[in-house]
């Protein structure tokens, strides 16, 4: 079978789709996630909602509603335990990364369900997504998408600066549980697709990838969301063509190691041009000191000269060799 | 300064305490503050100055007395865009990049309805909060490559887009050199002109003495002086505040609110200034 007649299996267009919609709304919350470093937030979801994938096996009801339901549940126990403890939330998310992964085991254990169900859901299974789990994604995905966007200056300004949101006007408390509850709600949606395990890659990775470029909170967000889809639509591309070569390459870690090399990528050039705005950055204004020329310098500077030129109050400075030079009549003063 | 009568003080809080793990911290806190006013709150550190703006904007829950704003209770006080608040933080960035135009526009969401686009009035009330604090040229830029002076600006510029009467400012001049002190100032003189109440918190005036017309001491949570303005040595005498020490504020007492954090990669304080 080649690549063609692969992506006409229904299957494999189903998988198409729930990727395509999970690329795009785990990094929209993953982004308000990471702006109050919580970036691991949607991983503790992610073990909550093993219990709840444990409890549908079991019981026989729906998994992905089980874990919709458990992980909102978690979510907010989070949240709680965040605002009324004084740490930074990273016990409460140890808390809840243990006891969810070790319930979710003991509950399927009990159950006699097998290793290979649950562990569907801890590494991601796209190609078994069934028409239902679709439909639920093509409802929770876009729910999620609209209103990361739609309250975005809201979501904004409450993870910016939660006192100031407050003497705003605005129900902190509502905008902290909302995104608890969307970071629950994607984090089960992107079950089927990489995985509980590995879920919040796809929504940190893609918004440390795209902040390493990127200076306002908008094109962060876009560019998240941009290289969200193309890791999961790509990963998930590159492991049914390596399938088709006899490599059982499974989508879900594939997606991850993808959405990786592109921070690989991008975080020299991060570092460069950081670098770059640090030494270009104008000089603060002084009170001007005694005029200090500097000594023999045959070098005329210029715009081309090829040395860091930095603005200073109304004039230029030319660093070279540990100095500052301004051009002053003649000659250059030492500033 | 005693207010006219039948006039309603814009903040006003009587009989007021604060407890804080169940000790008591500020005690018997009387203060109106009348339209128009701008008062200084001074006073050493951990002297409740802090606490009692607080406490004044609902942050935090007094133990006793009772909050008003312009007449109303603050638990039925509605009109939130009547109030701005720049709190004492080291920095404006957060865990994600974001533009000083992105920062100021959150402080137009008092007047801004739900899943509505920004209309032309917010536009021009956010354009004109960068001008006044003279950062309308860097609008662009991420507010973490600012300098900390600048950084506070952004801040005021932030309560200033929302076009409120009543302004609280914690602490804006603590570890900001003096040409920032100076555009601060130049903001907050341009407020006074246009009849704002401001309540500054401050450890030391320096350039911002001018503006102010009344001057509230508190020592050990308790307000100790409240009158005509004082310059900056006597609001630290003895008989008000505990010998001074220390000028900037480098002690435990400054709570960092968010930690600063470029980016994973970039070397502690590399970023900067």
């Amino acid at each position: 079978m080649n690549a063609i007649e692969l992506f006409e299996l229904p299957f494999m267009q189903r998988a198409l789709i729930a990727a395509l919609l999970t690329g795009l709304a785990a990094p929209a919350v993953g982004t308000f996630l990471v702006q109050r470093r919580l970036a691991l937030m949607g991983d503790g979801i992610g073990h909550v909602a093993v219990t709840g994938v444990a409890l549908g096996l079991v019981t026989g009801a729906s998994p992905l509603w089980t874990a919709v339901l458990v992980a909102i549940a978690g979510s907010i126990l989070l949240e709680v335990i965040r605002e009324r403890g004084q740490t930074n939330g990273d016990v409460a998310l140890a808390l809840l990364f243990y006891g969810g992964l070790a319930g979710g085991i003991l509950i399927s254990g009990i159950g006699n369900e097998s290793a290979a169900s649950l562990q569907r859901y801890l590494f991601g299974s796209l190609t078994t997504i069934s028409v239902d789990d679709l439909l639920v994604t093509m409802v929770l995905a876009p729910a999620v998408i609209f209103l990361c966007l739609g309250l975005a200056p809201q979501l904004f300004a409450v993870a910016q600066d939660q006192e100031f949101a407050r003497v705003a006007g605005l129900r902190v408390r509502f905008y902290n549980v909302l995104v608890a509850v969307l970071a629950a709600v994607s984090v089960t949606v992107a079950m089927r697709t990489v995985g509980l395990l590995l879920v919040s890659a796809l929504m940190v990775v893609p918004v440390a990838t795209s902040q390493q470029l990127t200076r306002s909170f908008r094109t962060t967000i876009a560019a998240a969301m941009v290289l969200g889809t193309l890791a999961s639509v790509g990963g998930l591309v590159l492991a049914a063509v390596a399938s088709t070569h006899d490599i059982n390459a499974t989508p879900g870690p594939t997606i991850v190691l993808l959405a990786l090399a592109g921070y690989v990528i991008a975080w020299p050039v991060g570092v460069w041009t950081r670098h770059r705005a640090r030494l270009r950055a104008p000089f603060p204004e002084t009170v001007p000191t005694d005029h200090e020329p500097a000594g023999e310098h045959p070098h005329q500077h210029g715009p081309r000269c090829g040395h860091l030129a930095v603005p200073h109050d109304d004039h230029v400075d030319y660093v070279h060799d540990g100095h500052r030079h301004a051009e002053h009549g003649a000659h250059y003063d030492e500033h | 300064m005693p207010m006219t009568p039948g006039s309603t003080p814009a903040v006003s809080i009587a009989g007021g305490a604060v407890e804080i793990g169940g000790r008591p911290v500020l005690r018997g806190i009387d203060l109106d503050v009348g339209e128009g006013d701008f008062l200084a709150l001074m006073g050493a550190n951990g002297s409740g100055k802090s606490t009692l703006v607080r406490a004044l904007l609902g942050l935090r829950p007094v133990s006793a007395g009772e909050v008003r704003f312009f007449g109303t209770p603050l638990d039925d006080f509605g009109a939130w865009q009547r109030i701005g608040f720049v709190p004492q933080r080291a920095t404006a960035a957060s865990g994600v990049p974001a533009s000083v135009w992105e920062v100021v526009a959150a402080g137009r969401l008092t007047r801004r309805r739900l899943l509505r686009p920004l209309t032309r009035a917010d536009r021009a009330a956010i354009e004109e909060a960068l001008e006044v604090v003279g950062l309308a040229d860097r609008r662009r830029d991420a507010v973490s490559h600012l300098s900390g002076g600048q950084q506070q600006r952004v801040l005021i510029a932030r309560a200033l887009a929302g076009e409120p009467d009543l302004f609280f400012l914690d602490e804006p001049t603590a570890g900001v050199d003096l040409p920032n002190q100076q555009a601060l100032a130049g903001a907050l003189g341009a407020l006074k002109a246009r009849q704002a109440t401001v309540v500054l918190v401050a450890h030391e005036l320096g350039p911002l003495a001018p503006l102010v017309d009344r001057a509230v001491v508190m020592r050990d949570g308790r307000i100790v002086y409240d009158g005509p303005p004082l310059r900056d040595h006597e609001a630290h005498e003895p008989w008000f505040a505990e010998p001074h020490t220390h000028h900037h504020h480098a002690g435990p007492s400054h709570r960092d609110h968010a930690p600063r954090v470029a980016s994973p990669l970039d070397p502690p304080n590399g970023g900067v200034r």
